[in-house]
């Protein structure tokens, strides 16, 4: 038995280095070779200013932004996570009617915008939960209704591969799109 | 369901069952002899793990000598974990300045990732430093997979070995899952999450000045390096609080689909192992075919009881608690991969799922964990199901029950009914004590049915060695950490030492030749039989605290109750 420890201790010696050392070192060397914006946390720069990441869903409370979907962590990412209710809580069902009252209380609300995403930072709106802002947008703007119908179409991804997942469009990217929309139109 | 959704369901079956039989043959390979595999480099990195470490790869070892060994790197595993945790202040690797974790949360986690388990009562981005989840917890999640791994390719040598007491060596056996399996099949996963978003760096956290003006604290780390092996090895604890379904750790439809068939590709691939050399290819697939039966059951049960219409808020299928880039049906997809296999990785809050969902992702748990299962542990808790099968089919007729040419007897039985009752047992008399004692109804955060579900899915979880949460319920507090740190440990090795023993005891048996009175194992027949006894077994010990907990919260959202 004494003899097995020694050989345990070793073995985890080594293991350690190994898998907890070099591989994890090799790995980001690799990465940051091979995919140095994703291996970063795919961060986005406006005048050599970081305005967020294309994964991490922010905060946009204004009328003039496109809204993601709640976040029962406030888009706070330490940490991330869900609301983790059940389908039966009360307290689903008060979020889920204050939710609508932050969209006048219409009965065609996409209902992703009504419920909190699984990490609290899902970066992601379906096409049907953009367009249905588009309206608030282009009024809090002063946009006509049809151009940022087609900038959501035009930054609408479809399931990839054609099959997987859902289609989707990227609140942050939209957003940043609609900024410059705006300062082409007054420079 | 849209048809993409049916097409990508045909494909991942497509590809598990094609990808089964080459990766069972590599593994039969790998594991049937000690001929090098890794080429000259391989080779040579292998024998400097022996040299070093004192072991003699030639040196078989009985059951008791294989436990034995199993038990003295596990346990030291629990050390070094928690050790880690307790200095990580101390200790470089540290960005953000993380405190120690608490004694108590510390242990839990420490026993969680020795065990396959992967429960966590903490939040990743704001507990562990970068150096914690490298050395200790990524360590633990390829070196428990290679455990379940080795414990799996033993039972297969107890039934293809005959006359002898050597199983083979703990050592080699770890070694070589390692080496030769999960660490190249991880580099390459990795590295193409990365290419999907996965981040990998060693940065401390970004802050970001958001296009409203506000500070937003972005936590980074070396996330894909620990989330490939989290996938293959069936571990699922997540580097971020949210697990997958962190954008960071799971950013797109492809790395999703890509988990999904990483979390199951090994289990699988253990059944064609195991026919090979057990000489029984059929047996092989027949063992297959019950897994990806019962698998493709519950996948459609979950998707319909997911579209049941919630008259609270008018429709089914709700997004609370699920990613816009999955959706409903991958969401539900990957809630049964997870808890089929005892994987325990999350893309949506479980907890937030439809009652019935919830149940059928406990259920897939309470059966023992053998709908492909975990690495290893799959396998080898569908053997303990197997020979019960037998036995029972040996009563039927009469006759000595007797398993590819072993003979099943007291000896072998007793260790199998331990097997099976050990973490049940833990499961309902955790759950019963935590629903009468304040410290366990303190933590809950739903009330009604949903509550006892909490507690119940918690244990569960544990005991099965999943790892995958109703989180809700706070489990970071002396209570749960300790109760559930004794669930997952007896739920890993209470099924771990028996299935030695039964190695050990069939692999001293002399192998009898089949006769016409065989009870033939590779047929339809016993595919249903053995489906059968899983489920009569996993209802009859589950049946009453699910009526209690999903069944009736199921009825009461169909009268539009809250609580």
């Amino acid at each position: 038995m004494i003899r097995e420890f020694g050989t345990a201790l070793r073995m985890m010696f080594l293991m350690t280095l190994l898998l907890g050392g070099l591989y994890p070192v090799l790995m980001t060397g690799a990465a940051e070779a091979m995919f140095p914006a994703a291996a970063s946390g795919s961060l986005i720069e406006r005048d050599g200013r970081v305005v967020g990441s294309e994964l991490i869903a922010q905060k946009f409370t204004q009328e003039g932004f496109f809204w993601p979907r709640p976040s029962a962590v406030d888009f706070n990412p330490l940490p991330s996570g869900g609301s983790n209710l059940s389908p039966v809580a009360k307290q689903l069902r008060e979020r889920w009617s204050e939710r609508r009252a932050l969209f006048a209380g219409r009965d065609d609300v996409p209902q992703e915008l009504l419920f909190a995403s699984a990490s609290g930072l899902d970066p992601h709106l379906s096409p049907a939960g953009a367009l249905f802002q588009v309206p608030r947008v282009a009024r809090a703007r002063g946009v006509a209704e049809e151009r940022l119908k087609q900038l959501v179409r035009d930054h609408t991804e479809g399931p990839q591969w054609g099959f997987l997942g859902e289609s989707r469009v990227n609140v942050l990217k939209l957003n940043l799109a609609l900024l410059d929309l705006l300062s082409e139109r007054n420079p | 369901m849209k048809p993409t959704d049916l097409f990508e369901l045909a494909l991942f079956l497509v590809l598990l069952t094609a990808l089964t039989p080459p990766l069972g043959a590599y593994l039969h390979r790998l594991f049937r002899d000690t001929e090098p595999v890794g080429g000259p480099a391989g080779a040579a990195l292998e024998r400097f793990f022996y040299r070093f470490s004192e072991v003699r790869p030639g040196q078989g070892m009985n059951w008791r000598q294989y436990a034995g060994a199993l038990m003295v790197f596990n346990l030291l595993g629990v050390l070094v974990v928690f050790l880690f945790q307790l200095w990580q202040h101390a200790l470089p690797l540290n960005p953000a300045g993380l405190p120690a974790v608490s004694w108590h949360s510390a242990l839990n986690t420490a026993v969680s990732f020795v065990t396959n388990t992967n429960w966590q009562g903490y939040a990743g981005e704001t507990t562990m430093s970068h150096l914690t989840q490298m050395m200790a917890l990524t360590v633990q999640n390829f070196v428990s997979a290679a455990t379940g791994l080795a414990v799996a390719v033993v039972v297969a040598r107890g039934i293809a070995r005959k006359n002898t007491r050597d199983l083979g060596n703990f050592w080699v056996d770890l070694v070589r899952g390692v080496l030769f399996l999960l660490l190249p099949a991880s580099v390459i996963l990795g590295l193409v999450l990365v290419g999907e978003g996965v981040v990998q760096n060693f940065s401390a956290a970004t802050a970001a000045t958001t296009l409203e003006g506000v500070t937003q604290t972005i936590p980074l780390g070396p996330a894909a390096s620990q989330i490939a092996i989290k996938m293959l090895g069936t571990n699922g604890g997540g580097f971020f609080n949210a697990n997958a379904a962190h954008p960071f750790e799971n950013p797109t439809p492809l790395s999703n689909f890509l988990q999904m068939l990483a979390i199951f590709v090994i289990p699988a691939a253990l059944t064609s192992m195991y026919g090979r050399m057990t000489g029984s290819r059929r047996h092989g697939w027949v063992i297959f075919g019950v897994m990806a039966f019962l698998f493709a059951a519950f996948t459609f049960l979950s998707l319909w009881s997911e579209s049941v219409v919630n008259p609270l808020f008018g429709t089914g299928s709700l997004m609370e608690g699920k990613e816009t880039r999955f959706g409903v049906f991958n969401s539900i997809l990957f809630s049964i991969v997870t808890t089929a296999a005892s994987c325990g990785a999350v893309n949506a809050m479980h907890a937030s799922l439809s009652p019935l969902s919830g149940g059928l992702a406990l259920l897939n748990m309470q059966l023992g964990e053998v709908i492909f299962g975990g690495v290893g542990a799959g396998l080898y808790g569908m053997f303990l199901f197997i020979l019960l099968t037998v036995f029972l089919a040996g009563l039927m007729v009469g006759r000595t029950p007797e398993y590819l040419g072993k003979k099943i007897e007291a000896a072998e039985m007793r260790w199998v009914i331990l097997a099976i009752v050990a973490p049940s047992a833990m499961i309902l008399l955790g759950t019963a004590i935590s629903v009468l004692t304040p410290a366990g109804l303190s933590s809950l955060a739903n009330g009604g049915p949903h509550g006892l579900s909490e507690i119940l899915y918690a244990f569960t979880s544990a005991a099965a060695n999943n790892g995958s949460a109703f989180a809700g319920l706070n489990a970071n507090t002396v209570y749960y950490n300790l109760m559930l740190a004794a669930a997952m440990f007896v739920g890993r090795f209470a099924v771990i030492l028996p299935v030695l023993a039964i190695a050990g005891g069939l692999a001293a048996k002399k192998q009898s030749p089949s006769s016409a009175g065989s009870f033939e194992v590779d047929t339809g027949l016993f595919a249903v039989l053995l489906t059968g006894v899983i489920l009569i077994v996993g209802g009859l010990t589950f049946f009453p605290v699910m009526s209690l907990g999903p069944i009736v919260e199921h009825f009461l959202l169909l009268r539009g109750q809250s609580f």
